[in-house]
């Protein structure tokens, strides 16, 4: 067994597996050439590569490598930084994400995000999960309720808070904060889901149940999942790409990336010589 | 200074605080309390006040007040919602923000004499409840102006990103998420509009007048409690009418306080 093996407990994953249909191996995302700018800081050089439906896709990198740029650019969040532009293209369906015509609301709703940092909306944990659903019209209570509980149940958070949905969410310990986020954007229903960080606040046990949903969740989800660890990056054992100061490495099935890397920065990250 | 003297010195200068609030209105208290009758608030005054009632000068300090905050509320935290999120980063929020710092600075009476000037004799609305209330709402809506784009700058940017990523628009944000957020802040700044119109004797002696009449219509005369009580102790009418009415003023504050928390709570909605 390799080292990669032994760590995730289990063979590694072809790119797209647990028998997802063909059917479900056409793109979903595409960058070409796409770069990003803070002013004239480059945070994003000529980034390209693609991204499949149902497929769970691993970004990982060290800090200030840009994965957070890339998840942001996606749901066009990045923009409401002054002073920031875009080269290049990214399409979600074929459909240039920085077209004109494009609805940003709409955008968002189909591509969920969660956050690095959780953060909880002043309000309590069940209007927290009904915001999305109660802003694109959803007002009957019941519809709602099951929403919600269906969210939360997803997210692994229900049992720890069904009996006070009523609180003001900012009670929440952070890891469950986390899952809170997660059900916030499950109750959308979107098509993409952006997952910035989500384990960095929870202890091993519920990290290994995340990466467990994330596997579950990918039958309905195409799911973009940046982590800055490479053990997690291992252990979820999908496509992962390697980002390394605004640029992308290379891609490749995680086994790929750390059995066999192409790029000498890569094979150093994995084995623990930056950040 | 060990905490403990610091504690004791806050603890001591906020006594103080009480004791001088608690001071003078129990001045007022006492000094109007044997006055306050029924009758008092429900009768027409007579005698150009040393006897019968306050009720037309109650009527007029509700409505003047009302209306004023009927127009500069909404106004107002409009435009902070406008300043702050929509058009944040242009120099926009800079020119208002200078123009109603200075504002809020000038002294109410003159205010008084635009009104007077712009209202009652160019737009030809006489002295009346009108002239009064427009006086007045362009009195407090710089305050109001302020104190919301200040509690709505309070909010933090993550919330807004929160919401806007999970696929609401800017303005569904800025009413579910950013206003629930900022409301005691508003209110503060709303309370504060309330105080300095209430409690207005200069710019509403030029613009609504001092009738003694109950008014009938917006284009009525009106007095208000404050410019009744300085017509009262001024001219020595009635030093124990003035001092009630002083009192009735009070209480009216207050009642009008809870109401407008009461309405805010009802127009942002309660969390569930
Ligand atoms: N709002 C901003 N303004 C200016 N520069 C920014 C901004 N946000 C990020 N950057 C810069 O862009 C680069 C990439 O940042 P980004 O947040 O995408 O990194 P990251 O890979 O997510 O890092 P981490 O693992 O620490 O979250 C960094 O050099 C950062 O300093
Ligand atoms: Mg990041």
């Amino acid at each position: 067994m390799t080292e990669t093996e032994a760590v995730s407990g289990r063979g590694t994953r072809e790119d797209n597996n647990r028998g997802i249909p063909a059917s479900g191996s056409t793109t979903k995302i595409s960058a070409r050439n796409f770069s990003f700018f803070y002013g004239e800081h480059c945070a994003l050089r000529d980034v390209s590569l693609e991204i499949r439906r149902n497929q769970l896709f691993t970004i990982m990198g060290p800090s200030g490598s840009g994965k957070t740029t890339f998840l942001r650019a996606l749901n066009r969040l990045g923009n409401l930084i002054p002073n920031t532009r875009h080269e290049g293209s990214l399409k979600i369906d074929g459909v240039d994400v920085y077209g004109k015509g494009v609805d940003v609301a709409e955008l968002r709703r189909r591509v969920g995000m969660v956050f690095a940092l959780p953060v909880a909306l002043p309000m309590s944990i069940f209007s927290n999960v009904a915001h999305g659903p109660r802003m694109q019209g959803v007002r009957h209570p019941k519809e709602l309720e099951e929403i919600v509980e269906k969210a939360l149940r997803d997210a692994i958070l229900w049992d720890e808070v069904k009996d006070r949905l009523s609180d003001n969410a900012s009670r929440l310990s952070g890891g469950q904060l986390q899952r809170l986020s997660i059900a916030r954007v499950l109750a959308l229903e979107p098509e993409i889901i952006l997952l910035d960080e989500p384990t960095s606040g929870l202890d091993p046990i519920s990290t290994l149940r995340i990466e467990e949903l994330l596997w579950e969740l990918v039958e309905r989800y195409t799911i973009v999942l940046v982590t800055h660890n490479p053990l997690q990056a291992a252990r979820i054992d999908s496509k992962t790409a390697f980002f390394l100061m605004g640029e992308l490495i290379e891609t490749g099935s995680a086994y790929d990336i750390f059995t066999r890397p192409k790029d000498k920065r890569t094979e150093d990250y994995v084995s623990g010589k930056y950040g | 200074m060990t905490d403990r003297r610091v504690t004791l010195l806050f603890a001591g200068i906020t006594g103080l605080t009480i004791v001088v609030l608690v001071f003078i209105i129990g001045y007022i208290m006492v000094n109007g309390l044997p006055g306050l009758t029924l009758s008092f608030l429900l009768e027409s005054p007579r005698e150009m006040g040393r006897t019968g009632g306050i009720f037309p000068a109650i009527v007029g300090t509700v409505l003047l007040t009302g209306i004023a905050l009927f127009i500069a509320a909404p106004v107002g935290i409009l435009t902070a919602v406008y300043l702050t999120e929509y058009t944040r980063d242009t120099w926009l929020p800079k020119v208002v923000r200078f123009g109603t710092e200075s504002l809020a600075g000038i002294p109410s009476i003159i205010f008084g004499l635009f009104g007077f000037l712009f209202f009652v004799i160019y737009l030809d609305l006489g002295w009346s409840v009108l002239s009064g209330a427009l006086t007045l709402s362009a009195m407090i809506l710089p305050t109001i102006v302020r104190t919301s784009e200040e509690a709505i700058r309070a909010v933090p940017d993550a919330y807004r990103e929160v919401s806007l990523a999970l696929g609401s628009t800017r303005w569904q944000t800025v009413t579910s998420v950013v206003l629930p957020s900022a409301k005691p802040g508003i209110m503060t700044g709303v309370m504060l509009a309330i105080g300095r119109a209430i409690g207005e004797t200069a710019a509403v002696i030029f613009t609504a007048g001092s009738s003694l009449r109950l008014p009938r219509t917006l284009l009525d005369s009106t007095r208000t409690l404050p410019v009744h009580f300085y017509i009262l102790a001024r001219e020595g009418i009635s030093l124990e009418n003035a001092y009630s009415t002083a009192f009735v003023l009070i209480l009216l504050i207050l009642a009008i306080n809870i109401a407008a928390h009461t309405i805010m709570n009802r127009l942002t909605g309660k969390e569930r």
